[in-house]
């Protein structure tokens, strides 16, 4: 098999100065699928055909001398939420099984036209509700560094093809820490942008006012690389914001010079694994003999974000999978009697517990008589918590903190307590209700050998000072050239 | 013995070339099933809505006919229930925030103007629709998702209204304002305009102050004016003859459904609702609000065309129309009704360039099958035409000729110009003579050679006078009649 180099710049440089060809990019990893997928179970789908056929277009391309697109023949594995025309996007639901949307999401547009192969899609919590890959319909993956534990989620696929290194670079979705955790678990980089700063037109939603697509990467330039490629405005997603990206790479290596580091007291508390503290306090302790000073902030409504996530996800996604009612596309039940039963054996066939489970969380937190008390105040605390960031950020650059209390719990673990798998989310599901960019750098490993992420969050379309401030940290550490060996 | 207290509910399909949130054709097309449709209007998964900014504009002016507030800042709901023609088992509308609220209209009826209050004018996007097999061979039911998608105003009055025909007077006046400010084209038939009524009697008490009100009852699917006033006039003696017999009120049962059945002209129960529908209402979370800010609605109100129920009123007090008259000119629609005003700006006589584009005018359009705009006749020439009959050049009889010389011309490139009528009526010799001499010259022939007939005429025969006119008429073509019979009578009763 062959032996890749390690990182996605090598990789780049030898496929932009001719080194190195996209089919045989594509091939080395194909190999690496077939090799270890069997036993990860990162991907539902993998495209080796039409992925290799990309390849070859893109080399001709090259050898002709024509301009080739930024990510110049990377495989990039696609989370299966997102719409890719003519191929099967199920995500991991049993409701989707046959769906082959007519259209690609924006992102894939833009993937195209920057010369990615698109080598696979990658398995999910179905929905993407869940942080283990467990509510899956078809498959749980599994943590490459140990094949008991779960690779995080709900971007369980993605997160755990670049750790084993069946890709390069992967798209997540992130609504509540779900490229963040797994990013976390599976010891890569993954980031979460600002609430408007890609597209989400052809994101299947999970909830409309969370939902981010976002990158993994195994170092900090090549989610930079990929950030590039999918930033900036849709007209086609009103929720998308006209704003100029930046280029994310220019700078990635200057580090930010008198750099601010908030820590939150309400990140260091009750719950949260001792030897994840240890290592991310370490991991922050590094960026002080960078020169950055360390300042203590305060997000007092840090101990509300569970409950109000838990409220506003599910409302929203309780109005956003009504679409599955069996009559248009998707799973139509084989008995459909009359209308309602219809409906009801689709759906009840269609859906699995947890998104049953959250769809009633959300059709009762909107009903009559209650969505004041749930809904509308929901919705008014969620304001404060953005307000809790917007003090903290007049104060320093940016925030550091843990990802995820403990490292990779067990499959299993928490498959049978829905409230604990939630509890897990307390430290990324802020960041999705204020709207901020988030990422998940790798920051150590526990003494089982399990990774252990840093999280870093910055104000609204700040992601660049974020891509630095995390560069200026791996750079200054060796936690990248880890490899999880799986394959 | 009771008061009718009727409200309206009007849905209004916006004449907008795109849908609501796509870019998907609004036309309507009943052959071809789910062709004007698009992953947006379907409800796949992934698909967002984007505003159509045309479908506000005229939301906006439609508000403002109806004299209503607009809101400065307004907002999407989702309203959530299963329907097979709703793709994404919600409708994209309003809520709390509707864009326009709290107007009025004046209806007037028996002679008298009443105002009737408009609560509120909301947008939304419309539903597909659902095909049953009406054969009874319990077929398949059909979904056409091409209607899904297209911009609604949804226009709600006040319980204002006090008769079905009052309330037919409503609608009618809306359809006529709506179709002038071209913000739809109010076509019942394909559903552009539909009409549900609410409808309860306040019934008075026999020894006290006051009355007591029967349940309101919502007639829905109402698929034309004459329907909506049939069945409000049956609903109204229903619901008299249901209190007489159960003395049932308001407090007694909840609003409940019925549908009207044309045929048998009855109204009939669809659905007693146990509570009012649950419809989760949330602002939607994938649109953004939107803000009309000043230059918006300026831009907006300098659009905004005279109203058809002014025009009419003005055209009475300024032409001298009679209200039969300006009524026939509005009803033909605005183009016709500023045709008209030209024309009678231009030649001064508003009565006959009434009379003119009533009679004259519509029966060519209508045997010619041609809009005004298509009209060979521009509104400036004719008034030149009529011009002539005012200044005595032209006898009405041959103004009429000359109206349809020029309008038979085959193959016809170019308008009708002045100097095209001017040469028919030199070709043809249709001036009225003016000179008298020669008048006078033909009346003194005349009177030689019917010796007869002037003695009838000075022994009293009023009427032997018809014979000595037609005779100078011969001799003079083109001479005024009028102007004949006065000389020859002043002649003879020398």
């Amino acid at each position: 098999m062959t032996t890749l180099p390690l990182t996605t710049s090598e990789l780049h440089r030898g496929l932009t100065d001719g080194t190195l060809t996209s089919r045989a990019v594509t091939g080395a990893f194909l190999d690496r699928i077939c090799a270890g997928d069997g036993r990860i179970r990162a991907f539902l789908q993998v495209a080796a055909e039409t992925a290799l056929e990309q390849a070859d277009v893109i080399d001709a391309k090259r050898r002709a001398g024509a301009r080739v697109g930024p990510l110049a023949g990377l495989p990039v594995a696609i989370k299966d939420v997102i719409c890719e025309r003519g191929v099967p996007c199920t995500c991991a639901s049993k409701m989707l099984e046959n769906f082959k949307p007519p259209y690609d999401a924006h992102v894939i547009e833009r993937l195209r036209a920057a010369d990615a192969v698109l080598i696979g899609r990658t398995n999910m919590d179905e929905f993407a509700m869940g942080s283990s890959s467990e509510n899956s319909a078809y498959q749980i993956t599994r943590n490459p560094w140990d094949e008991t534990r779960s690779p995080g989620g709900s971007s369980s696929g993605s997160a755990a093809a670049v750790a084993a290194e069946m890709a390069p670079l992967s798209l997540g979705s992130d609504t509540g820490g779900s490229i963040r955790q797994p990013a976390s678990f599976c010891g890569v980089v993954g980031l979460k942008p600002t609430y408007g700063r890609v597209s989400r037109y052809g994101l299947v939603a999970f909830a409309s006012s969370l939902d981010q697509i976002g990158p993994f990467a195994r170092d900090v330039t090549g989610a930079a690389l990929l950030l590039q490629v999918i930033a900036g405005h849709d007209p086609r997603d009103s929720t998308s914001v006209d704003r100029p990206v930046p280029d994310y790479l220019a700078a990635l290596e200057q580090p930010l010079a008198g750099l601010k580091i908030g820590i939150a007291a309400e990140h260091f508390a009750e719950g949260l694994d001792p030897e994840v503290e240890r290592t991310v306090r370490a991991a922050i302790e590094v960026y002080r003999q960078l020169g950055a000073t360390i300042k203590l902030i305060q997000l007092p409504h840090t101990k509300y974000a569970v409950a109000t996530y838990y409220i506003i996800a599910p409302s929203e996604a309780s109005s956003n999978l009504s679409r599955y009612d069996g009559i248009h596309y998707g799973h139509r039940t084989a008995q459909p009697g009359n209308l309602f039963e219809l409906y009801a054996r689709s759906r009840g066939e269609g859906f699995g517990a947890e998104v049953k489970r959250r769809i009633m969380i959300g059709t009762f937190a909107l009903s009559a008589g209650y969505a004041d008390k749930y809904y509308v105040k929901a919705l008014k605390v969620r304001r404060l918590i953005r307000q809790d960031f917007d003090a903290a950020f007049a104060d320093v650059d940016v925030i550091a903190g843990p990802v995820a209390p403990t490292p990779a719990f067990k499959i299993g673990e928490l498959a049978n307590d829905p409230l604990a798998m939630y509890l897990s989310d307390v430290y990324t599901l802020s960041a999705n209700l204020a709207g901020i960019p988030g990422m998940s750098v790798p920051c150590g490993f526990s003494a089982g050998g399990l990774p252990i992420g840093m999280q870093l969050l910055a104000p609204p379309f700040a992601e660049e000072r974020l891509l630095r401030a995390a560069k200026m940290y791996e750079g200054a550490t060796d936690w990248k050239t880890k490899r999880s060996g799986a394959i | 013995m009771y008061n009718v207290i009727i409200g309206l509910e009007v849905h209004v399909q916006l004449q907008t070339r795109t849908k609501i949130f796509c870019a998907c054709s609004t036309a309507f097309n009943p052959d071809q099933p789910n062709v004007q449709t698009c992953p947006v209007c379907l409800g796949l998964p992934g698909s967002l809505p984007v505003l159509n900014g045309t479908a506000m504009h005229l939301a906006i002016k439609t508000a403002l006919a109806l004299n209503c507030q607009i809101a400065r800042f307004t907002k999407w709901d989702r309203k959530q229930y299963f329907y097979p023609d709703l793709p994404k088992g919600y409708q994209i509308s309003q809520f709390d925030l509707p864009f326009s609220h709290d107007g009025w209209v004046d209806v007037e009826h028996e002679g008298q103007l009443r105002k009737i209050g408009i609560i509120r004018a909301h947008l939304e996007e419309d539903a597909g629709k659902n095909l049953h097999d009406e054969s009874g061979r319990r077929r398949d039911s059909q979904v056409d998702l091409n209607r899904a998608g297209t911009p609604l105003v949804e226009i709600v009055s006040q319980p204002d209204l006090r008769s079905a025909a009052e309330a037919r007077l409503f609608l009618e006046q809306m359809r006529q304002m709506l179709v002038y400010l071209g913000v739809s084209d109010c076509n019942m038939q394909e559903g552009s305009l539909r009409c549900d009524a609410n409808v309860n009697l306040h019934v008075k008490k026999k020894e006290t102050c006051g009355h007591v009100a029967t349940p309101i009852v919502e007639i829905k699917n109402l698929n034309s004016f004459r329907y909506t006033e049939q069945a409000i006039e049956f609903e109204v003696q229903r619901q008299w003859d249901e209190f007489q017999k159960t003395g049932r009120t308001i407090h007694d049962a909840p609003k409940s459904t019925r549908g009207f059945d044309p045929d048998r002209g009855v109204t009939y129960l669809l659905r007693e609702k146990e509570a009012a529908a649950d419809y989760r209402y949330f602002p939607d979370p994938d649109l953004v609000p939107v803000i009309v800010d000043d230059a918006w609605l300026a831009r907006i109100q300098s659009e905004m065309v005279e109203l058809p129920t002014v025009k009419r009123q003005r055209f009475q007090t300024e032409f001298g129309l009679s209200d039969y008259d300006a009524g026939v000119i509005i009803d033909q629609g605005a183009e016709i009704a500023d045709y008209f005003e030209t024309v009678a700006k231009a030649c001064g006589d508003g009565k006959q360039a009434a009379n003119w584009v009533t009679q004259d005018v519509l029966r060519e359009l209508k045997e010619r099958q041609q809009t005004i705009t298509e009209f060979a006749l521009r509104a400036d020439v004719l008034a030149a035409l009529l011009d002539k009959i005012s200044a005595k050049q032209l006898t009405l009889k041959s103004a009429r000729e000359v109206f349809l010389d020029v309008l038979n011309v085959e193959e016809r490139t170019e308008p009708v110009t002045i100097i095209e009528i001017e040469q028919v009526i030199a070709a043809k010799g249709l001036a009225i003579v003016q000179d008298t001499g020669a008048i006078d010259a033909a009346i003194a022939a005349v009177i030689e050679k019917n010796p007869k007939a002037v003695a009838d005429f000075q022994a009293g025969k009023q009427a032997a006078v018809g014979a000595l006119i037609g005779q100078v008429m011969k001799a003079c073509k083109g001479a005024d009649p009028a102007a004949v019979k006065d000389a020859l009578i002043r002649k003879l009763s020398r």
